[in-house]
């Protein structure tokens, strides 16, 4: 598929092209799906690393007097519960419940730095600004901000002697700034892969520097770029959302399985009082996950039943190169959430799965804590 | 773009057709196995099975994405390549030799005429992309 002339290029463009990457239309920029192949690559980061361009990512910036308590109000974590230097992870909800994207909130000594899904960059923004209040300042740096992930459990060689040594011993979803290949950035020990690695924020004019700068150090260890493709069978191998798959306008924190991120001692938040009665009432469906046997896999929009029945569908699903089998995350009737086994239909058969709770995959070299 | 082998017929779904001996094989070609990135598994027909020309035939999945399989020509299914249960990459390694898919007893005298000529497909697939 050609993009057309209208898409929008990361900083990064022109080393994928190099690569020749397949490049596809993805929230409206022309992104690398693959390089070589989305096993090969997926494999790479879970044995030693890879390269991500994401800087079609959103980026904002929020500061003030008040941020804290603006930014509170509208997620469903509790950024008064993390120090400064430390990053969470939260669900944005509506009033009722339903999620407006899923995000990471760095909290720094003078202001914020919020990143939201490419996909949902514009309706996020929207969202924030009509409820920012005097005194805040919300701005999109998205343009600004270049956006690279180093993921793999040998990112630290790849990392060691370019960043200064303290940021190696960072804990996991904890930040620091410094320079890394000339360019200023903001260096994060977050990631969608479950492997150890760092989220590397920088602008823009750096691009090619830092670019060829972690190429050369990732030598070493055989990095090489990975795309798009083995971004999303990464993050499904552990279990991680995928906003427009397994959660949207219409799905509560509580049905995704995100309860944790969800702090109802909070001072009030949007969509708290709907996710308080929704957990006292409790959770008609709930997303699972499940494992496939043989090689047919159950895509997203397929059918999952219980006993003949139709009890929900998936959301996500794929082959998972680790496993060597397909898996996947749907929403089902609680009830059947508690069972064991289900079926799923594919290709007109039904196919019996194993309910598994996430992660799928349990070697990786996430950091804990 | 690659050039796709001249003694190979096409159609406008990917697949490739020749005919040897009376038997005609069948592939998809290195465009579609392209696109569909890593094969994860190639659900085959079962020998004896009577095909119609577009029909679908079978089902590849990669590890992104699904496809159908359609029949160039219509026809008995006589050989299946067992060697893509346990190497389904055949298809992404070698989507014109090693990686072909079925062979079939045409049910035509003719039995690739009316497919694209190795040209005529990548004018397609230009035309495609324009």
């Amino acid at each position: 598929m050609t993009p057309t002339q209208t898409l929008k290029r990361t900083p990064f463009y022109d080393f994928h092209a190099a690569a020749g990457a397949k490049l596809i239309d993805f929230a409206g920029f022309e992104m690398p799906v693959r390089y070589t192949g989305d096993v090969r690559e997926h494999l790479l980061v879970r044995e030693s690393a890879g390269l991500f361009d994401i800087s079609h990512m959103g980026e904002f910036h929020v500061a003030g007097s008040g941020a804290l308590e603006f930014l509170n109000r509208v997620i469903t974590n509790d950024l008064a519960a993390i120090a400064v230097g430390q990053a969470v992870y939260s669900p944005m909800c509506r009033p009722d419940g339903g999620i407006v994207d899923d995000l990471l909130v760095y909290r720094s000594a003078d202001h914020f730095l919020v990143v939201v899904n490419a996909s949902n960059k514009d309706k996020d923004f929207a969202w924030l600004k009509e409820r920012c209040p005097a005194g805040v300042t919300l701005e999109d740096r998205s343009d600004d901000t270049a956006l690279l992930a180093v993921q793999g459990p040998r990112t630290v060689e790849v990392m060691r002697g370019h960043v200064p040594d303290a940021v190696l011993d960072l804990g996991y979803y904890r930040f620091a700034t410094g320079t890394l290949f000339g360019a200023d950035a903001v260096i994060a020990r977050t990631g969608y892969t479950g492997e150890d690695g760092f989220e590397l924020y920088f602008h823009p004019r750096h691009a090619a520097a830092v670019w060829e700068g972690l190429m050369a150090a990732g030598k070493g260890v055989g990095m090489e770029p990975v795309g798009l493709g083995a971004r999303d069978t990464l993050r499904l191998e552990m279990g991680f959302m995928l906003y427009g798959n397994d959660i949207d306008d219409t799905t509560s924190p509580l049905e995704a399985g995100l309860g944790w991120t969800v702090k109802l001692a909070k001072q009030d938040f949007i969509g708290k009082d709907t996710l308080v009665r929704q957990k006292e009432a409790g959770l008609a469906r709930r997303l699972v996950g499940f494992g496939l046997e043989g090689r047919r896999v159950a895509r997203q929009g397929s059918t999952l039943e219980s006993g003949g029945r139709e009890i929900g569908k998936v959301t996500s699903g794929s082959w998972s190169p680790s496993l060597g089998r397909p898996i996947g995350l749907g929403y089902v009737e609680t009830p059947a959430a508690k069972s064991a086994t289900l079926d799923a239909v594919v290709g007109g058969a039904r196919q019996p799965a194993q309910v598994v709770k996430p992660p799928f995959y349990t070697k990786g070299s996430r950091k804990s804590g | 773009m690659a050039s796709y082998p001249e003694e190979l017929r096409y159609t406008a779904e990917h697949e490739w057709a020749k005919v040897e001996s009376g038997i005609v094989t069948v592939g998809i070609t290195g465009y579609a196995s392209d696109q569909l990135g890593d094969v994860v598994f190639v659900e085959l027909p079962e020998i004896g099975r009577k095909l119609e020309s577009m029909k679908p035939f079978g089902v590849v999945e990669a590890v992104k994405t699904v496809s159908d399989l359609y029949a160039p020509i219509a026809g008995e299914v006589v050989e299946v390549n067992t060697a893509l249960v346990d190497n389904p990459a055949l298809v992404n390694q070698s989507p014109y030799e090693d990686g072909w898919m079925i062979r079939i007893r045409p049910s035509s005298a003719e039995p690739l005429n009316g497919l694209m000529s190795s040209s005529e497909y990548e004018k397609l697939l230009e035309e495609q992309h324009a």
